[in-house]
């Protein structure tokens, strides 16, 4: 369940990049193990995300988390979709339920970033 | 159980880890004056002896005085059916009853209660309750950092000055930067508070009626707050809100208050009750416990706590507050004298206070050399001018039976002679008349 178009950081948000913008979610992995998501709070558009910095709220019935950036750049688009229909993060995480969309600043994919291999021996790592 | 000291090694080992050299050094923060003299306690008393020892001091208070103290704190009827449904074991007992599948009753109490703050305010939203009207306060500007992401908070003056110094206290060792703004004949200067609402500022926080008594409609203020995203909030004496506008009627974003209006007696400071209400699209951001209606697998209704993950208990670090608690006797008891009192006792009780407040302020401006500050309309409070030290005249008044007003000197330095008059609807005209009459003759000697 990772999927290898895209690139992925250690605390489990994904980055797509296509054109000038990247689009931001969760793994399946994080989304299994967060359980029913029943809230989200998105950074605003036009706001600045720092790579490895918080920007938002994911809240399950089991706990609640931060999102942190993949990425730093401006915020484009914000998945207002998410507000009424939080759970779609869980059926659809690579899909439907992404986060957010980012201009970024760098055209350079960030060190910390690790594609679908290293995301999934990472993952048997912390298992 | 037995009790296990710490080894004079293990003590070593952690002030060598804490870097102090004594453990005394580790309480070097607290003024020298107020830490324990000793920690040897007298010997052992017995009962009797105890009872004797209490008594005495409870003596010492007075409870004859006819009391017109007010500032945010005020002395209301309590029908007897409050001690005695409040008093019932099923409440009385338990602590933090938050189990669903054991504590319905409370639940639904705590429920009940929190429709009734949101009745009177008119907001979307209201948690458990808080620990008193300052605390209440302090957590409403918190919220609106969180919200905001911004540092600065803009507190008018005529917000009470109790509230305002825990604002301090609460935010000395945070970075929350407070800005207070002076009033103006006894209301907010709106030309400079205005002035200070900018995309810097996370809430305004005014109060109404204000400490002095007057009654405003802030909707201006707030309007202004939301062109800059500044979350507007509002302290309130719930008992006028059936007679002024509602915080959610002049447009305000959080509303908290003194809950101890609400059939709670005045018992020399405590314990009381802070309420909070907000709108919707806040209530992730608000703090404390939260009590929602819902139905079980059978399809019946039933309570239980809600929201949770904004909790301590859930998000550690990052929760709202760390507050993970509320006032669950002090919240019953106002949820029972709302119920008790009804929309039209409710109504009933601020009529009175009003039309005894307006009684009382036309007798003592009678008295010659007495003016009373009347610049803007009042509820049930308002400022009596004296030609000399209010503190001292206070304490004259005293000795003839009369708890004549707050001197405002002690908050206010510009105003040592002035002084702070309630009347709630347990003053009788005679009372009143008592009082103005007193007053003429003290003023007299």
């Amino acid at each position: 369940m990772i999927r290898n178009d895209r690139s992925y950081v250690k605390t489990h948000e994904w980055a797509y990049c296509e054109g000038d913008t990247a689009t931001v979610g969760i793994s399946h992995h994080a989304q299994d193990s967060m359980g029913d998501i029943t809230f989200v709070e998105l950074p605003k558009v036009g706001a600045v995300v720092t790579q490895g910095k918080e920007c938002g709220v994911i809240e399950s019935v089991k706990a609640a988390s931060d999102i942190y950036s993949p990425i730093s750049g401006t915020v484009s688009e914000v998945n207002g979709s998410l507000e009424s229909a939080p759970e779609v993060i869980n059926s659809d995480p690579y899909g439907e339920g992404w986060l957010f969309r980012v201009k970024p600043f760098s055209k350079e994919d960030p060190a910390a970033h690790m594609d679908a291999a290293a995301y999934e021996s990472f993952l048997e790592s912390e298992a | 159980m037995s009790y296990l000291p710490h080894t004079d090694d293990d003590i070593k080992k952690m002030l060598a880890t804490c870097n102090a050299a004594s453990v005394g050094e580790l309480f070097s923060s607290i003024p020298a004056n107020l830490r324990p003299a000793s920690f040897y306690l007298p010997a052992g008393r017995s009962e009797l002896e105890v009872t004797t020892f209490f008594e005495r001091l409870a003596a010492k208070n007075r409870t004859d005085l006819v009391s017109f103290i007010g500032g945010g704190f005020y002395d209301h009827f309590i029908p007897a059916a409050i001690d005695a449904l409040a008093s019932r074991s099923e409440f009385y007992t338990a602590y933090t009853p938050y189990q669903p599948e054991l504590s319905q009753g409370t639940l639904q109490a705590v429920y009940e209660y929190q429709t009734g703050i949101c009745r009177l305010t008119g907001l979307d939203v209201s948690n458990a309750s808080l620990y008193d009207g300052g605390t209440a306060l302090f957590e409403a500007c918190n919220m609106a950092t969180h919200a905001t992401g911004r540092r600065k908070v803009v507190v008018d003056s005529g917000v009470n000055p109790i509230y305002r110094k825990m604002l301090y206290t609460y935010t000395a060792n945070i970075s929350i930067e407070l800005v207070e703004v002076p009033i103006e004949n006894g209301v907010v200067d709106r030309r400079q508070i205005i002035g200070e609402i900018d995309d810097t500022v996370a809430a305004v926080v005014l109060q109404n009626p204000n400490f002095f008594g007057v009654i405003d409609d802030h909707g201006d203020i707030v309007k202004k707050c939301h062109e800059h995203g500044v979350i507007a909030v509002q302290s309130v004496y719930p008992v006028a809100l059936t007679l002024v506008k509602t915080p959610a009627e002049q447009g305000f974003d959080i509303a908290t208050g003194e809950g101890q209006s609400l059939g709670l007696p005045l018992s020399f400071g405590g314990p009381y009750l802070g309420f909070m209400a907000c709108r919707r699209e806040l209530v992730r951001k608000m703090p404390g416990r939260l009590v929602g209606r819902t139905v079980d697998t059978m399809g019946r209704e039933g309570f239980v706590l809600t929201l949770q993950a904004r909790e301590q208990h859930i998000r550690r670090e990052k929760a709202t507050s760390n507050i993970c608690s509320n006032q669950g006797l002090c919240a019953l008891r106002a949820h029972l004298y709302m119920s008790l009192m009804g929309k039209n006792g409710l109504r009933e009780v601020a009529t009175l206070c009003l039309d005894k407040a307006a009684y009382a302020r036309e007798r003592i401006a009678a008295i010659p050399g007495v003016s009373v500050m009347d610049l803007h309309p009042t509820f049930n409070e308002f400022v009596v001018k004296l030609p000399r030290d209010a503190d001292e005249f206070v304490a004259e008044m005293m000795e003839c039976g009369y708890a004549a007003g707050f001197p405002l000197g002690r908050y206010y330095p510009d105003m040592q002679n002035c002084l702070l008059v309630a009347v709630t609807e347990k003053r009788t005209k005679f009372e009143i008349g008592g009082l103005s009459e007193t007053m003429e003759l003290v003023l007299c000697r």
